[in-house]
């Protein structure tokens, strides 16, 4: 079976990150904005395990894991303030989250 | 010679009198506070008598190292005293006649709610003053100088609510800063020479050393420079103006500092210089010029004053003149045997116009006094004793010091003997104006005078109903007693220069050019008859002045205001001094003034450094409101702008990339 070419991942790798930062700028539901940011998250981890396996490394694999690691915490502390968030002004619309602006 | 050895004390003991009044004496009781400053600078006293009882002519001279200061490569310079026959004199006359005045200041000053820091003022004076006089090396001694600087300007500024009291103490500091600019070049000078500031470390590195006779050198420019610190310290010509305003003062410190001592201090810097100067004859001869000047131009001011302690500022200048006149002819002993006797009676006479002052309630024009020999006799006699002194009246002191001076400058000269009787007898046409105007007269012209607030207003403004009623009163007697002493040392103080004695006892310090020049003009027996030819004249002249002022201030007093009149412009000019202060407000300090404020101010102050810094502020003001708008607080432009900035950094990258 013929190897899948390297750049193949990369394109991939950079369509996904490149919707995850299209949907941070532009949509305003804090919601879509926090799955935004975990979709470039994963588009670096294809990256990454794409090149691991390119040049027999295990470094991007161990890599991989501690992006998935912290992506889980910050998921837990991103989601716990997002809850706080909509308790406190009623609205997930970031364009209102602007309390501290002067 | 254990005494010796506990020298530093002397200077020491004041400072711990000012130390504890200073710190504590605001809790203090006034008779604490005068106990303590009599104390101090009773023992400093006692000290000097007991340093003189063992001291003669014979003596060698002491010195006594209290410890190292400076020490740089070979230049060293310790806390060291030295104690000289010129030394003894003068610590034997600041603590003397300090004494005196302190004794006096508890009663003049009792009324005043600030009387601890008089008294702590006067005690710290007494400190930098010994320390001046007691010096070893120029350094300490210029320790002594600032310090009684410092204690001038304190003590002239002493009712500082007063505007022109504030300002009078500024213009004695400031005026004395540019003669101190002379001194310090002069030390500097004397450093890059002799790399050292002992004096005798100076003096004999200097005594081989030819006289500069050919032409001006180091030697010459050294003695300029000290001059100039001399003129600035005891008023002469041009530095002299700070004298007459620093009578804002209360009266024992115009007694003390501003006649007694202080002011003395640049003829004693120049005594003790006397190496210097005697290698520098066109130095020493601009010290004579500048002195007989001086001693003229100060008393021709002297007449028309009305104010009695500005007549005394003015006779001080005149006499401080003389003093210079005899250093500059190489008398120098001569000058300070004039040094002591002027202590003595004009030390008196500002103590008896401050019992004037203090009697009448505060008031200093002479024109509101008069017949007041009625009210106060004992400052009255005493005063007239300093007024016979000062104007040369034989067997008084000053008669004795002021001939002997005039004696020596006529062997050099006779146009400075000319010019030093003629001022003679101005002094005594002044000095005797002075005293008919305030005791003589049967009429007390002040009785009318609504208000006895004066200049020299001393806590009796509040005290005027309580016994200090509007009739002029004598004063107690902690005041009078330092009159009588004086009074009595003006009368025998002029003896000891009988036969010499003074010069002959100064004459280890003196030794050398000045000695021989005396002993050949009194040894001769041929000229003896001059001598006393010239006392004559001078003499007859001081009774002429005496006889001039009782003409017209006692038989016909309307006689001056007719004099007056027709002098016209010139009178007016006596009058204002010859317009002296006017005169320098318009050259110096007018364009220094508007100088600065042109070009130091709005030039270079608020046009560059102001403005840079405004600048520069604005510039960031300006940057930061175009940064500003990126705070938005909208978190999808932060986003854009995070984006944007990766993109950037991967732009730079992929560029480079491509250009290796």
């Amino acid at each position: 079976m013929a190897a899948v070419p390297l750049s193949y991942y990369l394109v991939l790798s950079g369509i996904l990150f490149f919707c995850g930062v299209l949907g941070f700028l532009i949509k305003r539901n804090i919601i879509t904005i926090f799955m935004s940011i975990e979709l470039m998250l994963n588009g670096v981890n294809l990256s990454f395990v794409a090149f691991a396996a390119q040049w027999h490394s295990l470094n991007g694999q161990v890599f991989v894991f501690f992006v998935m690691v912290v992506a889980a915490a910050e998921a837990a502390v991103g989601l716990a303030i997002i809850i706080a968030v909509y308790r406190t002004r009623e609205t997930l619309n970031v364009d209102q989250v602007n309390l501290l602006k002067l | 010679m254990t005494l010796t050895s506990y020298l530093w004390l002397v200077p020491l003991f004041p400072l711990a009198g000012a130390a504890i009044n200073g710190f504590f004496g605001r809790r203090l009781p006034k008779q604490a506070i005068s106990a303590i400053a009599l104390l101090f600078c009773g023992l400093a006293f006692g000290m000097a008598l007991l340093l003189a009882a063992g001291f003669s002519s014979a003596s060698a001279p002491y010195s006594c190292d209290l410890a190292h200061w400076i020490r740089s490569g070979t230049f060293q310079v310790d806390f060291s005293f030295y104690l000289d026959q010129l030394s003894l004199v003068m610590l034997l006359v600041v603590t003397g006649v300090g004494f005196l005045i302190h004794i006096y200041s508890i009663g003049y000053m009792w009324d005043d709610e600030s009387y601890y820091r008089f008294m702590a003022y006067l005690n710290l004076f007494m400190f930098f003053m010994l320390t001046l006089v007691l010096a070893k090396n120029y350094l300490v001694m210029f320790i002594g100088w600032e310090g009684v600087g410092l204690a001038s300007y304190l003590l002239i500024g002493f009712w500082f609510t007063k505007d022109s009291a504030a300002s009078a103490g500024k213009k004695a500091f400031i005026v004395n800063r540019i003669g101190d600019f002379g001194f310090l070049i002069a030390l500097f000078l004397i450093i890059q020479h002799f790399g050292s500031l002992d004096f005798t470390t100076v003096f004999n590195a200097v005594t081989p050393l030819a006289k500069e006779t050919s032409g001006a050198g180091f030697l010459t420019a050294i003695g300029l420079l000290l001059m100039v610190g001399a003129a600035g310290k005891s008023a002469q010509i041009p530095l002299y103006v700070w004298l007459p305003d620093a009578m804002e003062g209360p009266t024992p410190v115009s007694a003390l500092i501003h006649a007694a001592t202080m002011v003395t201090a640049g003829v004693y810097m120049v005594a003790r210089s006397h190496v210097i100067f005697e290698r520098a004859p066109e130095a020493l001869t601009v010290v004579a010029v500048i002195g007989t000047l001086t001693a003229f131009f100060a008393a021709t001011i002297g007449i028309a004053q009305t104010d009695i302690k500005k007549v005394l500022a003015y006779s001080t200048v005149s006499q401080l003149g003389y003093m210079f006149m005899a250093c500059g002819v190489g008398a120098f002993s001569a000058g300070i045997f004039h040094l002591m006797t002027h202590a003595f009676f004009k030390g008196l006479l500002f103590l008896a116009a401050g019992s004037v002052i203090h009697g009448v309630g505060g008031e200093q024009d002479m024109r509101k006094m008069g017949g007041l020999r009625v009210y106060m006799p004992w400052t009255c006699a005493t005063m007239g004793i300093a007024t016979l002194a000062i104007a040369g009246i034989p067997p008084l002191a000053g008669f004795w010091s002021k001939d002997e001076i005039l004696w020596q400058a006529f062997n050099v000269s006779w146009v400075y003997w000319i010019i030093g009787v003629i001022t003679a007898f101005i002094t005594s046409f002044y000095m005797f104006r002075l005293m008919y105007m305030t005791f003589g007269g049967d009429v007390y012209r002040g009785a009318t005078s609504p208000s006895g607030h004066g200049i020299d207003d001393h806590g009796h403004s509040t005290g005027h109903g309580d016994g200090h009623g509007h009739d002029p009163h004598e004063s107690p007697w902690v005041m009078l007693g330092p009159l009588v002493i004086l009074a009595v040392l003006s009368i025998v103080g002029g003896l000891v220069g009988i036969g010499n004695h003074f010069e002959h006892f100064l004459a280890p310090v003196f030794q050398g050019p000045a000695v021989e020049a005396a002993t050949e003009g009194a040894s001769e027996a041929g000229k003896s008859g001059l001598e006393y030819l010239l006392m004559a004249v001078s003499v007859s002249v001081a009774g002429l002045g005496w006889f001039l002022a009782y003409l017209l201030y006692s038989r016909s007093p309307q006689l001056p205001a007719r004099i007056a009149t027709s002098l016209g412009g010139l009178y007016r000019a006596v009058v204002h001094k010859y317009y002296i202060d006017e005169i320098y407000a318009a050259l110096f300090v007018k364009p220094l003034i508007e100088g600065s404020t042109a070009i130091l101010w709005h030039g270079v102050d608020q046009g560059v450094i102001d403005a840079s810094v405004n600048e520069s502020a604005h510039a960031a003001r300006e940057l930061s409101d175009n940064v500003r708008h990126m705070q938005s607080g909208n978190l999808r432009s932060y986003a854009g702008w995070v984006a944007a900035g990766g993109a950037v950094v991967i732009a730079y990258m992929v560029w480079m990339g491509v250009t290796h």
